[in-house]
């Protein structure tokens, strides 16, 4: 079942000096499954998040959550839609507001979203659940006093993992949620993500450039280039039989811990990084950076 | 599988103990110890002026003028620190002075920076029109000297405490708005921003529950200078005669009398500058104070 439909979505940023950010980006997420979309920094990934989340407005195209077209909704009829979709961002040291405790901020979208859990009586009830969604990612619900600070970038992203779940969403977009942690955390942060997608039947949208952990996790990969979209398919099909030259490429991009396997693929494949098109190595850096 | 976590002592934070640690950062600073119960003594002195006087500060003794303070040769200890040319006690005046004082400081203050943080905090998140509206606003008011304007308005609406506190309120809130927008410049397009906007909370909420506390540690160190530079501004409209009616004493207005007799008198000019220059220094540190407990980082350990 389809649970996010992409249609010929666009953004261009600058009035004088026009760039094209996301190049009609047509994509469908099913109900259910991790949907990787990869590229290299600055092609647009961040951007498409950004617009299906609907913190930007589109240029042109839809995003259609459930069914129904996010820039139709009326400003409740859009809070309610955000309920089911929340947002782990990558950096966990600028996710969080440093001066709320980390049970406030996991209780952010219950208080937001939620009348009953405001006030008094609906206090005991938040910390409760609070305390279980902190159980839930692995941490001691003992913490919920604390500042941010006093974590480190895994426990950090954990607490970011128990925000989005609050509210039992049913997508959950997740934007390099392991790029800033060191390798072993991150196996474990993939690991809690994989069992509490079984465990809620959620849907996950991984937007990583790191094909090692896409590889990992991904049912199905979208590869992204300059803004538009160049293959999309089953991890198996992707990562076996790329179609495009650009998926090949990136590909071979990534490092192989094996130094004679290494060896062979670099006397075999061109490198990496030959095959530049004249028009410049990268696009310039994502200007969304200025969201709002 | 259950993930558990390596890491994590068992959770020693409490809110009280963190309002513990707070205090005690606070305390370790000795300065700020010191400046602090300056502070208390002169809040104190302000609001027990009328308990704790020894004088009536607008009696008169025209016998007694001029009289130099106790320890001097020709002082009386019936005035500690002498008398003024129309013989009243200078330590009554100074004291009955610091209830003005603290009184403008502090009500200016407050009005300046409930006015320039509900104005930063608007043009730096909404952005677009309003920003470049608020901050032409602001140019416009940067471009009129204060104490001109201050002069002007007293001028024309006349003279009294709730106008110069009006006065130097309003002219006080650009740098306020100023530090408080660019503050939310940065601020909002932090990952934690984003995210509450994403979850779907309300951009009040945003402003109220993820910038203002954000902007607390500037606006703290603004606040104290302002309110240093609104008690010597009204300092300095009373030595100009414009302040407060000429019966209330101020600190301004005995420098401006004192002035004359500088040569021959001069504690009727010092001691009330002494006054202004202590309190203006013990507010300033504890603004600074103020500034580094402010900032959860900085009590770490």
């Amino acid at each position: 079942m389809t649970l996010l439909e992409l249609d010929g979505l666009r953004k261009e940023f600058g009035a004088r000096h026009r760039t094209v950010a996301v190049d009609d980006v047509t994509l469908t997420v099913h109900e259910g499954e991790t949907l990787a979309l990869v590229g290299e920094s600055g092609c647009g990934k961040t951007t498409l998040t950004r617009l299906l989340l609907r913190l930007l407005e589109p240029t042109a195209g839809t995003v259609r959550f459930d069914g129904r077209d996010l820039a139709a909704l009326s400003t409740a009829e859009l809070r309610r839609v955000r309920r089911q979709m929340q947002v782990v961002l990558q950096d966990p040291y600028s996710s969080m507001n440093p001066r709320m405790r980390v049970h406030d901020i996991v209780a952010e979208p219950l208080v937001t979203h939620d009348p009953a859990a405001r006030g008094r009586r609906g206090r005991a009830a938040t910390a409760q659940r609070v305390a279980a969604l902190l159980e839930a990612v692995g941490l001691d619900p003992g913490i919920r006093d604390r500042y941010p600070h006093e974590f480190s970038g895994g426990q950090r992203q954990r607490v970011s993992i128990a925000r989005a779940l609050a509210l039992e969403p049913r997508l959950v977009v997740l934007d390099e949620p392991t790029s800033a942690l060191d390798v072993s955390v991150q196996a474990r942060v993939l690991d809690l993500l994989a069992e509490l997608q079984q465990r809620l039947g959620l849907t996950y949208l991984f937007v990583s450039h790191n094909l090692a952990v896409v590889r990992q996790v991904a049912d199905r990969v979208a590869v992204m280039r300059r803004g538009a979209l160049v293959e999309v398919g089953t991890a198996a099909d992707v990562f076996g039989a790329p179609r495009h030259p650009y998926t090949r490429q990136l590909l071979d991009a990534v490092p192989v811990p094996d130094p004679r396997r290494a060896r062979r693929t670099r006397d075999t494949a061109p490198p990496a990084n030959a095959p530049r098109d004249p028009a410049g190595p990268d696009r310039p850096a994502d200007p969304t950076g200025q969201v709002r | 599988m259950t993930v558990t976590s390596p890491v994590l002592p068992a959770a020693a934070g409490t809110a009280t103990a963190h309002r513990h640690t707070v205090l005690r950062t606070l305390l370790r600073n000795r300065l700020a110890v010191v400046a602090l119960a300056v502070l208390a003594v002169l809040v104190l002195a302000a609001v027990l002026a009328p308990l704790i006087v020894p004088y009536d500060p607008n009696a008169q003794n025209l016998l007694q003028r001029l009289q130099p303070p106790a320890w001097l040769a020709g002082g009386h200890r019936a005035h500690l620190l002498g008398t003024d040319e129309l013989g009243r006690d200078m330590l009554s005046r100074v004291i009955y002075g610091t209830r003005v004082s603290l009184l403008v400081g502090a009500g200016a203050a407050l009005l300046a920076g409930t006015v320039g943080t509900a104005v930063g905090l608007v043009a730096g998140y909404f952005g677009g029109w309003p920003d470049r509206l608020l901050m032409r606003l602001a140019d416009v008011q940067l471009a009129f000297p204060a104490i001109l304007l201050a002069l002007a308005v007293i001028g024309f609406l006349g003279s009294g405490l709730g106008f110069v506190i009006l006065v130097l309120g309003f002219t006080g809130w650009v740098s306020y708005a100023r530090v408080v927008r660019s503050e939310v410049l940065s601020l909002r397009t932090r990952d934690f921003v984003t995210e509450a906007r994403a979850i779907g909370v309300t951009d009040t909420a945003i402003i109220r529950r993820h910038l203002l506390p954000n902007v607390t540690a500037p606006l703290a160190t603004i606040a104290t200078l302002h309110v240093a530079a609104a008690i010597v501004a009204e300092a300095s409209l009373s030595y100009l005669g414009l302040g407060v009616p000429k019966e209330t004493v101020t600190w301004g207005g005995m420098l401006a009398d004192g002035q004359l007799y500088l040569g021959t008198a001069w504690w009727v000019a010092v001691f009330p500058g002494l006054a202004l220059m202590i309190t203006s220094l013990a507010v300033n540190l504890t603004g600074d104070a103020l500034r580094d407990v402010a900032d959860p980082k900085a009590y770490r350990r």
